[in-house]
This record gives structure tokens, C-alpha cells and sequence, in this order.
């Protein structure tokens, strides 16, 4: 009997043995933990949750002012406020158990040490799907920013994370650095499964009024439109770097932007600032993309990924 | 909480910088109350990313109003919005004022346009009246006077500059009042600045009357993902933490409050 009826494009994708019914997930800082925005968003149809950053213990993170507006995007610099492993694995965990979504934790340490404490403490707990390490925060005094732009030190502190968690390793890759093809490859050297960018990148906004910085922290991180051209820029020239899957972020507000990193090399991309925007952005940017894969004739998303022509 | 697309059913002017907004959104109308906000995408705001927070000033029928002043970038676009536009609002949010135990002679305490939500709260509190402090710069700053006299509540004006009711800072009035009534054991709802609502915390606290205050911070995604609008609260165990203004608050009880500095 023939099959007349259209078949849909495969959104499937598959990241470091993580299977994702689609490629699109949420950025880590941008979600919470998952429940927040549960009223708003249909869990089940996001590709992955990536919930905030966790280290070890509960950390209060920094003073308010903790977020502005610019335009095209925002500042933030909330200092990784976060309830650490235990508070979030018996607050959150049940609850995101119920989902047929894998979930990836976003983890960071003030040392070494502690980022291998945390992956290991995440290794034997049920429901979590993968790592993704955070060695590019802007706004913390430890550990971040400082492990991301320094590449022996990033290398190290991945060699050294990879040994204490069978999850899949994610490092976060910061985009202020001149040539992120090379953190990309050491990543990959290094043991990581999959590499993720860009985190934001260090702003800073003065009160010419009192000739302060409106942030707290004086500095943040940009995020939003702004960055997306910066951030398509980096995951193509690590795509170029690298075998190991790339998840691509930074400014996604359409399905337009997402398939610009699936082009570039992205295997999978993530919604960040837009859900304070439009929570129902994910959700649009799948049917999107969706839409563009049959008007171009696609019948999976893989066919995409790294199509970039000369 | 629902995102809901709302209509402009009206918009006017209704003093000074001062806007009433008046909106079809029923699912949120009709779950709202006092103190709650909605999250508004203001339309054709280019570049923006965040949504403006707004405190429920009127909830009924299935529209509600917010009053809003206008401040910058976010109100500026506002004001261009007209009858018949669809706004993108998340709603309601935040946990409002708790009216069960208001006793029978609640003060309100206003700073501006932070008399919004205490207008709906009188609303909510009839047949139980009591007095209401409206403070502001000047007279163009003090609104919904007549909301308060219709509802028969006792309301006290005060501007910085005396161009209408007494001189002087709202507290000073919220002051000569718990000085003549020294048996009185009022509970206290403020809403404005946050100078006023310290001010009037202390009063409470002091007092041993309790104070719910009604906390503006820097919101990012008004639901309690972004960890942006945060306010150190004492908890009952007597430990400081952050709590989110947008979903842990924004009223929170005076003696829970750590003020900084």
C-alpha cells in the first residue's frame, strides 16, 4: 500500500548518546530548575532542560542590582545563586523526573576540586542525562570565566572532571577568547563528549547620573540579540575544530536564528534570554524549523548540521 | 499564571505623567488579586527583551487596568498604545496582600503611583474601611483620591512641595496618626518607594503592628526562573536569604525584610 501521506521532517538528534526528540534546549540560567516555567511551557516538547549552574554547597550568589536591559539584549551578573547538589537533587529531581525530556545540570566550582566534587556527587543520581561544565561565567571571582580563558587550565580541569563522572561532559565555552577553535579542540582532547557556546560575554553598563556601574557586581553578561552574530561567528569556527557535537546559543529568538547554528555546525542549539521575552519561544522555534526542513525539501535535521557552503 | 493576549479597551490620561491602561485579558482578571502584577510585552519597544512588571490597579468583568507613570524607554512606548492593540501579558503573578487578617482599621500607606494596588486592596477589604495615606511631590503625583472617598475610607494627602493636603512625607502623617491612637493595633499595607516602605516597616516594627509591604526590584522573568529581583528576607529560623520579589513576594511582612546598609 503506498504511502501517501507527507511525512514530517525527523527533528531527532542525538547529542554525546543523549537523545533528543528535537534539537532544541534551554539555556542554562535562563529556565531555573524546570518548574518555573511549567505553567507556561510544555516540558515534553523541549529537545533538553539545562537548569541553572550548581556547586557543591548553597551559594547566595551576588547583590542587587543583578540584571539590566540594554538594547538588543540584557546584563545579567546573578552570581550563580544556586541551592547546591543536595538542595537541588531533593527539591528538583522529582519533579523533573515526570518528563520525557532529558535533563542536563549546568555545574561550576570555586576550584578543581570542587568542579570534581560536584560531578561526581551527580554520577549516581537517577534522571540526569549529561554535564555540562561551566568554565565561562563572567560573574563569579572563582572558578568560571578564569578556567575558560586560559586554555591549559580549561584543558586540565576537564582531564581531570572527565575521570570522576560516566555522564556525558559538556564544557560551556566562553566567546571572548581570539581563537575558540582551539578551547574547542582542547575540550575535545581533553575528553569532553560535546562542547556548548557561547556563554555571555563580559558587559558593562555606567549611571551617568551618579557615574556608577548599575550592576551590583559592576560587570555582567551580555546576552540576547546582540550576540547571536558573535555567537553563530564562534560555534562555526569551533565547528571547524572539532568532531565531537556542538550545542550552538546566544541570542536565539527565532527559528531563523537556531537554524543559522545548525548550519554553522550546531548539532543541537539552546533559547536563552527569549524566554524572558516570550516563554513560548522554544516552542516556536521548533515549528519553525520544522517548517523551514520541508520547504527545503529535508527530511531530517541531521542533513543540516554543518551545511554551511563556501 | 497564564500568558494572555490582552486588548487595549482603553487608555487615558489621568494626571500629570500618569496613565490608567485599561485591558480585556478575563483569564487574568478574572484569578487576580490585590497586590498581584502582570508581565506586559510593551509592543513595538525595539530592541527589548525583558517585559515590564505592573502592579493590578482594577480587576473586574474581565478586564483590568494598571496605572503607570511614565519613566523611560518601557513607558515611553506605552504611551503610544491605543485602543483595539493586542499586549502580550503573563499573569497574575506574585503572591499579593493578605486580606484575612486586616483587622478593622487597616492604614494604607501610598508613595505615587504605588497607590494602584491599594485601591483593588480597599476593594477587597469593603465593608471594612479604614485610612489611607497618599503621598507624592506634588498634587499632580496623588491619584485615585475619589476610589478611597467612594469606598468611605478616611484618606490623608501628602506632598513634598504642599501643593495639596498636609506638607511633608507621607510617615510623617502615618506618624501624627499612631501617636493619636497609642491603643490602636492597626495592620499596615504600603506600597511605593523603597525609602517609603523602609520607613514604614520601621514604623511596624517598631509598633509591633504588622506591616505588609509591597517590594519593586529589577525584574527579569517575573516567574522566578532569573534570579534577578531578589531581597534578602530573615526567615522563621532567623536565617538571611535571597527571596524572588516576583513569586516569593512581591508582599512581604515588614519584620521578614533585611534592608541593606
Amino acid at each position: 500500500m503506498a504511502d501517501t501521506v507527507e511525512t514530517a521532517p525527523d527533528m531527532r538528534t542525538e547529542i554525546a548518546g543523549i537523545r533528543m526528540k528535537n534539537p532544541v534546549m534551554v539555556a542554562s540560567g535562563t529556565f531555573g530548575y524546570g518548574p518555573e516555567y511549567a505553567d507556561l511551557v510544555d516540558l515534553n516538547r523541549l529537545g533538553a532542560i539545562v537548569v541553572k549552574g550548581i556547586c557543591a554547597e548553597p551559594w547566595g550568589g551576588n547583590d542587587v542590582p543583578r540584571m539590566v536591559e540594554v538594547r538588543g539584549g540584557l546584563l545579567n551578573a546573578i552570581g550563580l545563586q544556586g541551592p547546591g547538589v543536595d538542595g537541588f537533587v531533593k527539591t528538583y529531581m522529582p519533579f523533573l523526573r515526570q518528563f520525557d525530556t532529558p535533563v542536563l545540570v549546568n555545574i561550576w566550582g570555586r576550584d578543581e576540586a570542587e568542579y570534581e566534587e560536584v560531578a561526581a556527587r551527580f554520577d549516581d543520581v537517577p534522571g540526569i542525562a549529561g554535564l555540562e561544565l561551566n568554565i565561562s561565567c563572567p560573574n563569579i571571582k572563582e572558578g568560571g570565566i578564569a578556567f575558560g580563558t586560559d586554555l591549559t587550565m580549561a584543558s586540565d580541569l576537564i582531564r581531570r572532571v572527565r575521570k570522576r563522572t560516566r555522564l556525558p561532559l559538556i564544557p560551556k565555552l566562553a566567546p571572548n577568547v581570539p581563537h575558540v577553535g582551539r578551547f574547542a579542540k582542547a575540550a575535545q582532547e581533553a575528553g569532553a563528549d560535546a562542547i556548548s557556546l557561547i556563554n555571555t560575554l563580559p558587559a558593562m553598563v555606567i549611571d551617568i547620573e551618579t557615574r556608577r556601574p548599575v550592576l551590583a557586581n559592576k560587570v555582567g553578561g551580555l546576552s540576547g540579540p546582540a550576540v547571536h552574530p558573535v555567537a553563530v561567528k564562534q560555534v562555526w569556527e569551533a565547528a571547524q575544530a572539532v568532531s565531537i557535537p556542538i550545542i550552538g546559543m546566544g541570542g536565539i529568538e527565532t527559528a531563523e536564528d537556531a537554524l543559522e547554528f545548525v548550519i554553522a555546525g550546531a548539532t543541537a542549539v539552546a533559547v536563552g534570554t527569549a524566554n524572558f521575552t516570550d516563554p513560548t519561544t522554544v516552542t516556536r522555534v521548533i515549528d519553525g524549523m520544522v517548517t523551514y526542513l520541508k520547504r527545503h525539501g529535508l527530511s531530517s535535521i541531521t542533513e543540516l548540521v554543518g551545511s554551511i557552503r563556501d | 499564571m497564564q500568558i494572555e493576549q490582552a486588548k487595549v479597551k482603553s487608555h487615558t490620561l489621568v494626571g500629570g505623567d500618569y496613565r490608567e491602561l485599561v485591558l480585556s485579558a478575563p483569564h487574568t482578571a478574572g484569578a487576580a488579586r490585590p497586590g498581584q502584577f502582570v508581565h506586559l510585552r510593551v509592543p513595538r519597544l525595539d530592541g527589548s527583551v525583558l517585559r515590564r512588571p505592573f502592579s493590578i490597579y482594577r480587576a473586574r468583568d474581565g478586564q483590568l487596568s494598571i496605572l503607570y507613570k511614565t519613566v523611560g524607554r518601557g513607558t515611553e512606548a506605552m504611551e503610544a498604545m491605543a485602543v483595539g492593540d493586542r499586549v502580550d501579558l503573563i499573569g497574575p503573578l506574585g503572591n499579593g496582600f493578605p486580606v484575612e487578617a486586616a483587622g478593622n482599621s487597616p492604614l494604607l500607606v501610598a508613595g505615587g503611583y504605588g497607590v494602584a494596588p491599594l485601591s483593588f486592596l480597599a476593594e477587597e477589604l469593603a465593608p471594612t474601611r479604614g485610612t489611607v495615606f497618599i503621598g507624592g511631590g506634588a498634587a499632580r503625583d496623588i491619584l485615585c483620591v475619589g476610589d478611597f472617598e467612594s469606598m468611605g475610607w478616611e484618606v490623608r494627602i501628602t506632598t513634598e512641595d504642599g501643593s495639596l493636603g498636609e506638607q511633608g512625607l507621607v510617615t510623617a502623617a502615618v506618624d501624627g496618626w499612631l501617636a493619636a491612637h497609642p491603643d490602636a493595633t492597626p495592620v499596615l499595607y504600603a506600597c511605593g518607594p523603597e525609602g517609603l516602605l523602609r520607613a514604614v516597616g520601621e514604623r511596624g516594627v517598631a509598633a509591633s503592628h504588622t506591616a505588609w509591604l509591597s517590594l519593586d526590584k529589577h525584574m527579569g522573568c517575573g516567574i522566578g526562573a532569573c534570579l534577578a529581583c531578589v531581597q534578602k528576607i530573615r526567615g522563621e529560623d532567623g536565617s538571611v536569604a535571597w527571596k524572588r520579589v516576583c513569586c516569593d513576594g512581591p508582599v512581604f511582612e515588614a519584620a521578614e525584610v533585611e534592608w541593606d546598609g
